[in-house]
C-alpha cells in the first residue's frame, strides 16, 4: 500500500504554497480588509495563470484535469494562507455543479472560463436562519423566483447555481434586472456574503435533482483540506510565538500547559488530515466510500480549525486580540467554514446515515 | 495513493496467508471461554513453537541471529494476516520476541546470544518485564530496585526491592531487570541491567488485584535475589542505555484493527429512546458516535500514512503515539457514553445482558490504556517536543546524585 501523496502533488503544494506566500501575506489580507475588497483579485489571476483553478475541470472544457487529491493539496494551501478568493463557491461547488449536472452546451459555456478564472461562479443553498440546504426558490419556465442568503461571494460572481425547488438546480446570470444582489455583514471579512432576491430572474434549468449529495460530499472533502491546512498554520503561528516569548525566565512553549495543548491541537489536525487524504481517494477512486469518507473528513476538519484557532489566539494572549496580529484571520475563517455546507450535527447524521443500519429515523 | 500491496508485498502476504491457513487453526483458541493464564501460556508457546518451525518467529530480527530479516512492512501484513485467526498471542510471548530479543541482541554477550535468542524465538523461554516500581513509572529511571556485589568474592549480584505491573511474571521463565548499582551518581547513570530466572530463590509474584476483577499484572518481590554476573547485559551503569533499546523496540501497530465504535451504534439502537425509537434517533447521541467514528476512522488512516512511511524505510518516531494517544481517550469516552445512552441499566443490566459487560469492563480497562505504554501526558510532551520542537522539560534531577533527590 502506499498511503501518500504522490511526489506531484507534493510539489503541486509547494508550488501553490510558495506563490501564496509572495502575494497573500497577512499584510495583504489587512489591506483587503481595510479598503473594504470583495477579493484579491491579483491573487485569483495568479492562481489562474498557474493552471490550479482548473486543476480538477476536465481538459476538454479548459481545465488540467487532475483529481481531487490535486485540487486538495491547492485548497490545503490556500486554507493554510487564509487566502481571500472565491474558490469554493466557483471551483469546488459551482464548476463542479455544472460539471456534474449541467448540460453539454452549459458546460461548453462556462467551465473554460471558470477554469481560467475569467468569469467567476458561486453556488446558492441556503435561505436564511435554519438548516443550510434549502429548497424555496422555484424555477418555472425559465423563470426563478425566490431569495437566497447568505450566498458567499455574489458580488463578484457572474453566475449562481442555485439549489431550487424539488432539489433541481438552476443556472443564472447574475447581472440582469430580476436578481438584486444585497451585501450582508460578513464575519469573515475577507469572504463576503449576499442576499440574493429572484423576481422572474431569467435562469436555465440543470438535471440537478440526486446530484446534491455527491456535490456536497466532494465539497466537504475539498473543505477539510482547506481546514487542515488553515489549523496547521494556527498550530505553527501559536508554536513560533510560543518559542519567542518569554515568560518567567523561561520560553512559553517550555510550559506543559502551551505544550500539551499544541500537542493536543497536533493530533487533531494528523487525524483530519488523514480523513481528507482518504475523502480525496475516495473522492477519485471509490465512490461508495465517499459518502462516509467526506462526513468523517468534514467532522475532523471542523474539530481541528476549531481547537487550532481558539487556541492560536490564546496562546498569543492580548496580542493575539489586537487586529495588527494574525490569529483573528484564521478565528472568523473557522466559524466560515464550520458552518458553510452544513455544520457538525447535519455532517453527524450523514456519517452515521452512511452505516449500515444506523440512518436517522427522522431524516 | 493506493491500498494495494506492492506486487513484492502481495508475495509475500500470499505466501503468510497460504502458510497461517494451513497451520492457525488447530491453535486457535475457543471463543467466549475463558481459559487459566496456564493454558493460554502454554498454548501461546506452542504456536511460538509452529512459528518457528514454519520459519516465522523473529520476524524483523536479523537472519544472523536466527530471525527472518523481515522488512517493518512484512512485519505489519504478517500481523494482519495472523490477526485474522483467534490465536494465543500475548505478553508472556511478546515481551520475549518485542523487548528482550533486541536487548539481548544489541549489548548481550556471544554466550548470552547463544543461550537465549534461539530458545526464545522457538517459545522454550518466555519472558516478563520487570522495569517498574511503585514509585518509577514514567519517571522509570527513579527507581530503587538495588543491586550489590555479594561479598563473598564470586562477582554475583545481590538484588533487594519491588518491581510493579509485571504482566504475566507468574508463568514466564526469566525477566528482564532494571536495578540500581551506584546511588552516588544521578539517576539514570547509575543503573545496570540482568536477566533473571523467574525460578531464582527470593523472587516472590503476587498478582495485582486490578479495578476491572482481572488479574494479568504483578507485583514482584525480590529479596536477596542472587544473580550472576553472567547474566548481566551491557556494562555497569549502562542499564539506561538497555532500557532505551528496550521501550523503542515498540512496534507500530498492525492496524487490523475492528472498529470500536460499530458495536456502540448496534447497542444503542438496541436501547429504547421512550419514544418509540432508539437511542440511535438520539441528536446528542448520534453527534458524539458520529465525531468518535470520524476519529476512528482518522487513526486507521493515519496508521496507513506511518506504516507507509515505514514501507519507504522512513521513522515515524513520536508521530506513532499519536494514534494511542487519540485512542485511549477516545475509548473511555466512548464506552462511558455507552453506559450513559443505556440508561440506569448500564450500571446494573439483566442477566444474560453481556453487551453490556462488556462495554463495563471496556469502561474500566480504558484508565489503564490512558496510563500504560506511555501516559497520555508522556505522550503529549514527547509530541511537543519530537514533531513540534517545543523545549524538554524543566528537570530538577539533572546532574543531581541519586541519592540526595527528594523522594
Amino acid at each position: 500500500m502506499n498511503f501518500d501523496l504522490s511526489d506531484e502533488q507534493k510539489m503541486l503544494g509547494e508550488q501553490a504554497r510558495a506563490l501564496l506566500s509572495d502575494l497573500s501575506s497577512f499584510d495583504r489580507l489587512r489591506t483587503l480588509i481595510d479598503s473594504g475588497a470583495e477579493w484579491d483579485e491579483p491573487l485569483w489571476r495568479a492562481l489562474a495563470e498557474m493552471g490550479f483553478l482548473g486543476a480538477a475541470i476536465p481538459e476538454e472544457h479548459g481545465g488540467l484535469g487532475l483529481g481531487a487529491l490535486d485540487l486538495g493539496v491547492i485548497m490545503e494551501a490556500l486554507g493554510g494562507a487564509n487566502a481571500a478568493v472565491p474558490i469554493m463557491s466557483s471551483i469546488v461547488l459551482a464548476a463542479e455543479a455544472i460539471r456534474l449536472a449541467g448540460s453539454e452546451a452549459q458546460k461548453a459555456a462556462w467551465l473554460p472560463r471558470l477554469a481560467s478564472g475569467e468569469a467567476v461562479a458561486t453556488f446558492a443553498y441556503a435561505e436564511g436562519p435554519g438548516p443550510v440546504f434549502a429548497t424555496g426558490a422555484n424555477l418555472e419556465s425559465g423563470k426563478l423566483n425566490g431569495s437566497k442568503a447568505p450566498v458567499a461571494d455574489a458580488g463578484i460572481a457572474d453566475i449562481a447555481v442555485v439549489l431550487a425547488a424539488g432539489g433541481a438546480f438552476a443556472l443564472v446570470e447574475l447581472d440582469q434586472p430580476g436578481v438584486i444582489r444585497t451585501k450582508l455583514d460578513s464575519f469573515d471579512q475577507l469572504r463576503p456574503h449576499y442576499r440574493l432576491d429572484f423576481a422572474d430572474a431569467a435562469a436555465e434549468p440543470m438535471s440537478g435533482v440526486g446530484k446534491l449529495d455527491r456535490l456536497i460530499d466532494q465539497a466537504a472533502v475539498q473543505a477539510a483540506f482547506e481546514a487542515v491546512g488553515a489549523a496547521d498554520a494556527c498550530l505553527h503561528m501559536a508554536r513560533d510565538y510560543a518559542m519567542e516569548r518569554q515568560m518567567f525566565g523561561r520560553p512559553l512553549a517550555s510550559y506543559q500547559a502551551i505544550k500539551h495543548k499544541l500537542a493536543d491541537v497536533a493530533v487533531a489536525t494528523e487525524l483530519a488530515r488523514s480523513n481528507a487524504y482518504y475523502g480525496g481517494w475516495a473522492a477519485e477512486s471509490s465512490p461508495d466510500d465517499l459518502p462516509a469518507a467526506a462526513a468523517a473528513a468534514r467532522l475532523s476538519g471542523i474539530k481541528c480549525f476549531e481547537m487550532a484557532a481558539r487556541e492560536n489566539l490564546q496562546v498569543h494572549g492580548g496580542i493575539g486580540y489586537t487586529f495588527e496580529a494574525n490569529c483573528h484571520f484564521y478565528y472568523r475563517r473557522e466559524r466560515m467554514l464550520a458552518v458553510h455546507l452544513g455544520g457538525r450535527g447535519y455532517w453527524a447524521d450523514r456519517l452515521l446515515n452512511a452505516q449500515p443500519g444506523s440512518q436517522a429515523k427522522a431524516a | 495513493m493506493d491500498f494495494n500491496d506492492s506486487p513484492e508485498e502481495a508475495a509475500f502476504r500470499a505466501e503468510a496467508r497460504a502458510w497461517l491457513a494451513e497451520h492457525a487453526p488447530p491453535h486457535e483458541l475457543p471463543t467466549g471461554v475463558k481459559m487459566p493464564d496456564t493454558e493460554e501460556a502454554d498454548r501461546g508457546r506452542a504456536w511460538m513453537r509452529a512459528l518457528y518451525a514454519g520459519g516465522w518467529s523473529g520476524l524483523t530480527f536479523p537472519k544472523a541471529l536466527g530471525g527472518c530479516g523481515a522488512s517493518g512492512i512484512e512485519a505489519v501484513i504478517f500481523a494482519e494476516e495472523e490477526g485474522k485467526y483467534h490465536l494465543p498471542k500475548g505478553p508472556f510471548t511478546s515481551i520475549g520476541t518485542g523487548m528482550a530479543l533486541p536487548v539481548i541482541a544489541k549489548h548481550g554477550t556471544d554466550e548470552q546470544k547463544a543461550r537465549f535468542i534461539e530458545a526464545t524465538l522457538k517459545g522454550d523461554i518466555t519472558w516478563c518485564q520487570l522495569f517498574s516500581e511503585p514509585a518509577a513509572g514514567s519517571d522509570l529511571a527513579g527507581l530503587r530496585t538495588k543491586a550489590v556485589r555479594a561479598d563473598d568474592g564470586s562477582g554475583d549480584w545481590i538484588v533487594n526491592g519491588q518491581k510493579v505491573w509485571s504482566s504475566w511474571a507468574h508463568l514466564t521463565d526469566w525477566g528482564i531487570l532494571v536495578v540500581r548499582t551506584d546511588p552516588t551518581v544521578p539517576k539514570h547513570k547509575g543503573l545496570t541491567f540482568f536477566v533473571v530466572d523467574m525460578k531464582t530463590p527470593g523472587i516472590e509474584t503476587r498478582p495485582i488485584r486490578q479495578i476491572s476483577g482481572a488479574s494479568e499484572f504483578n507485583e514482584t518481590f525480590l529479596t536477596d535475589v542472587r544473580i550472576p554476573d553472567a547474566n548481566r547485559l551491557g556494562a555497569e551503569g549502562e542499564g539506561w542505555a538497555c532500557c532505551m533499546t528496550v521501550l523503542m523496540g515498540e512496534r507500530l501497530g498492525s492496524g487490523a484493527h475492528r472498529s470500536g465504535i460499530e458495536p456502540l451504534l448496534d447497542y444503542a439502537a438496541a436501547t429504547p429512546d421512550g419514544h418509540g425509537g432508539t437511542m440511535l434517533d438520539d441528536r446528542a447521541i448520534r453527534q458524539q458516535l458520529a465525531e468518535a467514528l470520524a476519529e476512528e476512522q482518522g487513526e486507521r488512516f493515519f496508521q496507513a500514512r506511518l506504516r507507509t512511511m515505514v514501507s519507504k524505510g522512513e521513522n515515524p518516531g513520536a508521530l506513532a503515539g499519536m494514534v494511542k494517544l487519540a485512542y485511549a481517550s477516545r475509548y473511555q469516552k466512548t464506552n462511558g457514553l455507552a453506559l450513559e445512552l443505556r440508561g440506569l441499566s448500564g450500571i446494573a443490566p439483566e442477566a444474560g445482558d453481556t453487551t453490556t459487560g462488556d462495554v463495563q469492563y471496556d469502561y474500566i480497562y480504558s484508565t489503564v490504556m490512558r496510563i500504560a505504554g506511555g501516559a497520555d501526558e508522556v505522550l503529549r510532551n514527547q509530541i511537543a517536543e519530537r514533531v513540534l520542537g517545543m523545549p524538554g522539560e524543566v528537570r530538577m534531577d539533572k546532574d543531581v546524585p541519586f541519592e540526595a533527590l527528594k523522594g
